[in-house]
């Protein structure tokens, strides 16, 4: 099961979840879709139409930028991070 | 006791302002919904939900629900989308219920949304993005964004929405079909066809009380009055000291009175002309215009009053309030002759939304 640390922004929309979450899927797109079963409309917040990652999701695992595509590794830990982006 | 609240929406945040039925103290709570760029507020019929539509530009577009006047709220956007192939859906603009339980949603890129659920899920009204003129729809300074949302009180088959730099379209069918009425709006920004079809830049418009064939409409190029439910369109600028502005609010019962805040021209800024605030109304269907600025600043005021953020309640006399995109939040309880400010603190304003509780 891959390690899944998602961003305090975004667990502010879904009151109770937790951070941290061990998740099966064998790429960033399965992870995220077995997320979203356990947490109804977190996809959304992350994926956009194509679909991809929204422009402002960085999405790391093990430490590497990562797609949607990307392949996820057994023990994998998958970093969801807001982009520095924005101004006033 | 009554209860009136301010609902506004702001680029960083939903925000409630409440007072009781003098409208003199009032008490604010924010920022709401995490924070989110919000459009529009609404408060549902029957359930007293309040919604609030908006984007995140990290987490994408959704419509909120509050069931306990907006102490806690869920989000969804569910089917808020055109498909994998199309373009993404950046943010809702507008929210409108309908005489049949329904909500309505209008986001950009210019599209209309359904649900039946209470916002729940979403399903795309696909007869407006089939129309014809979609390919030449394009993008006002503000984006191609669905705006304003008109249900007839009625009849549910009819509903008019208004489209920046495309303009006004309307269905009798339930969404399945729409036609532009656009007829006698100028489009000045089109030399060669000052009369488009389609084109025109309408900024807000509003169903006069008690005649759902009565509209008046704030566009980029003038003031408008419809007397054949959109069929066709005059011009009812007059008086008025400039033919550009953003907001309009129509009178919950007299449906010859509505107000508008005139703005100096886009190529002049877009702020209250000559920097004395003021907003108009008329009594008479738009024949004249009458200048009220009793409590606003009267020089030095380069303020800016965008589409959605103008509002009435529905008290005797009618409440009006309107907020600036510099945060000040002004308010009238006599129908738009006086005003005050509540706060000149708040985020930019885009919405303002009026409600009143009563018990």
């Amino acid at each position: 099961m891959a390690t899944v640390l998602l961003p305090r922004s975004l667990l502010a929309l879904f009151p109770g979840v937790e951070r941290r979450h061990e998740v099966a899927g064998d790429s960033v797109a399965a992870v995220i879709d077995t997320l979203d079963g356990t947490v109804p409309g977190l996809r959304d917040r992350l994926v956009e139409s194509g679909p991809r990652l929204r422009p402002h999701i960085n999405v790391f695992v093990d430490g590497a930028p990562a797609s949607l595509a990307s392949p996820v590794a057994v023990d994998a830990v998958i970093h969801v991070i807001p982009a520095v982006s924005g101004g006033a | 006791m009554t209860r009136v609240l301010l609902l506004v929406g702001t680029k960083k945040g939903a925000f409630i302002l409440e007072s009781d039925a003098d409208r003199r103290n009032w008490s604010s709570r924010g920022p709401l919904c995490e924070g989110w760029p919000i459009h529009d507020l609404i408060v549902e019929p029957g359930s007293g939900a309040l919604l609030a539509a908006g984007g995140s530009p990290w987490y994408g577009p959704a419509v909120w629900r509050s069931e306990d006047v907006g102490a806690t709220w869920t989000h969804s956007s569910a089917g808020l989308t055109y498909g994998e192939a199309a373009e993404p859906i950046k943010t809702v603009w507008s929210l409108s219920a309908t005489p049949d339980g329904g909500l309505f949603a209008g986001v950009e890129p210019a599209g209309l949304f359904r649900s039946d659920d209470r916002g729940a899920t979403w399903r795309h009204v696909d007869g407006l993005t089939n129309h014809p003129t979609r390919p030449t729809w394009g993008p006002g300074a503000g984006g191609l964004i669905l705006h304003t949302i008109v249900p007839h009180p009625t009849n549910a088959a009819r509903t008019w929405v208004g489209i920046s730099a495309v303009g006004v379209f309307e269905t009798r069918d339930a969404g399945a079909t729409w036609e532009p009425r656009n007829v006698g709006v100028r489009a000045e920004f089109n030399p060669e066809n000052r009369y488009p079809v389609t084109g025109q830049c309408v900024h807000k418009f509003a169903m006069a009380a008690g005649d759902p064939e009565r509209l008046y409409q704030r566009n980029h190029c003038g003031v408008y009055r419809s007397d054949d439910g959109s069929e066709t369109w005059q011009e009812i600028t007059g008086n008025l000291p400039t033919d550009f502005g953003f907001s309009l609010v129509a009178h919950p019962r007299d449906p010859n009175t509505c107000w508008l805040i005139p703005l100096s021209v886009p190529e002049a800024g877009r702020y209250m002309p000559d920097g004395r605030a003021a907003v108009w109304r008329t009594h008479d269907r738009g024949a004249s215009w009458i200048r009220a600025d009793e409590g606003l600043p009267t020089h030095d005021a380069f303020l800016s009053v965008l589409r959605e953020a103008m509002a009435r309640d529905t008290l005797d006399p009618v409440g009006i309030t309107f907020g600036t995109s510099t945060g000040q939040l002004w308010h009238s309880s006599d129908e738009g002759v006086s005003w005050q400010m509540i706060t000149d603190t708040l985020p930019e304003i885009w919405a303002v939304e009026s409600v009143v509780l009563d018990g």
